[in-house]
């Protein structure tokens, strides 16, 4: 299956946050990579967007737009820091 | 809400689109914006296209190569008029962007309807007056195939590689890892790679293996859907 970057989910994102997240630097539940999310590897086949570790491939996160609902699971990242 | 201004063939497959928004606040170069088309039905689709504009003006540049089996752009492409609307959302994106503040060293590499973004850049650096050195290594089928060819040759120093066919009958072929090698800046350099997720994958690896530190390549990777 294809796949883009973190680019893609500046848009999405922006319906749920002030500031741009893909500059947003996430640190990797799984494997403890900190990269900025415009690195991660972003599937936006299915109905919404899920976005994997570069570097070990888990999910990060995955976000679902649902008629009038919004649904961010945020389960592979740990830490999420924005510079100001 | 944008307006579409004017439109104009770029490739026998794509064409670029010059859209007023009058609320827009600008963009840096390499920033993208979302395009939503609603259909009758209210079937609804969005797809991120690159800015070839940027700075102040409330006037972007769009440009759109057709997907076979594309929802967006095949409408953008071949049916899409002046003073049509368009839903759209941006500017977004502050990772993969270039500002004449910064003087280091850049190296462009395009594949494709890549070279959109790379285009805003190489506008930029013209516009602002930097002396940062600036290239770009433009990957693309055959020499009608390329995005503002005209422009291109006057906005500084540019190399093509064409993969179906060259203008003067010589090999055309993918790029390989001696090819990237030979035609681009050496490390350190900043480096922005942008077309087809496995041309940039190639690339960038490629890269890697060439020395650049994997924090100075940014990458955009466009799927196809």
């Amino acid at each position: 299956m294809s796949h883009v970057d973190g680019n893609a989910l500046a848009g999405p994102l922006s319906e749920l946050f002030r500031d741009d997240m893909t500059t947003a630097t996430g640190r990797c539940a799984h494997c403890g990579d900190v990269s900025v999310l415009a690195e991660s590897l972003v599937y936006d086949a299915a109905p919404g967007w899920c976005a994997r570790c570069h570097v070990c491939g888990d999910v990060l996160l995955t976000f679902v737009r649902a008629g009038d609902r919004l649904r961010l699971d945020l389960r592979g990242l740990t830490a999420v820091e924005v510079t100001l | 809400m944008g307006t579409v201004t004017s439109v104009r063939p770029e490739t026998p497959t794509g064409r670029s689109i010059v859209i007023d928004v009058p609320q827009w606040p600008g963009n840096i170069a390499g920033q993208h914006v979302d395009v939503r088309l609603t259909a009758p039905d209210g079937y609804q689709a969005s797809r991120s296209y690159s800015l070839a504009s940027w700075g102040p003006e409330p006037r972007l540049q769009l440009a759109v190569d057709r997907l076979p089996d594309g929802e967006v752009s095949p409408y953008l492409v071949d049916d899409i008029q002046p003073g049509d609307m368009l839903e759209m959302r941006g500017p977004l994106g502050g990772w993969f962007v270039w500002t004449p503040d910064l003087t280091g060293p850049v190296q462009l590499i395009a594949g494709g309807s890549g070279v959109v973004p790379l285009v805003a850049m190489l506008r930029s650096h013209a516009t602002s007056g930097s002396t940062a050195p600036m290239q770009l290594l433009y990957s693309v089928r055959t020499p009608e195939d390329r995005f503002f060819a005209d422009e291109l040759d006057g906005l500084g120093d540019v190399t093509y590689r064409y993969t179906r066919r060259t203008p003067d009958g010589s090999p055309a072929g993918r790029i390989t890892k001696d090819a990237l090698a030979a035609a681009t800046l050496p490390a350190p350099a900043a480096v922005f790679v942008c077309g087809p997720t496995g041309f940039v994958e190639s690339v960038a690896t490629w890269l890697v293996e060439l020395g650049h530190d994997p924090a100075a390549v940014k990458t955009e990777r466009f799927g196809g859907k």
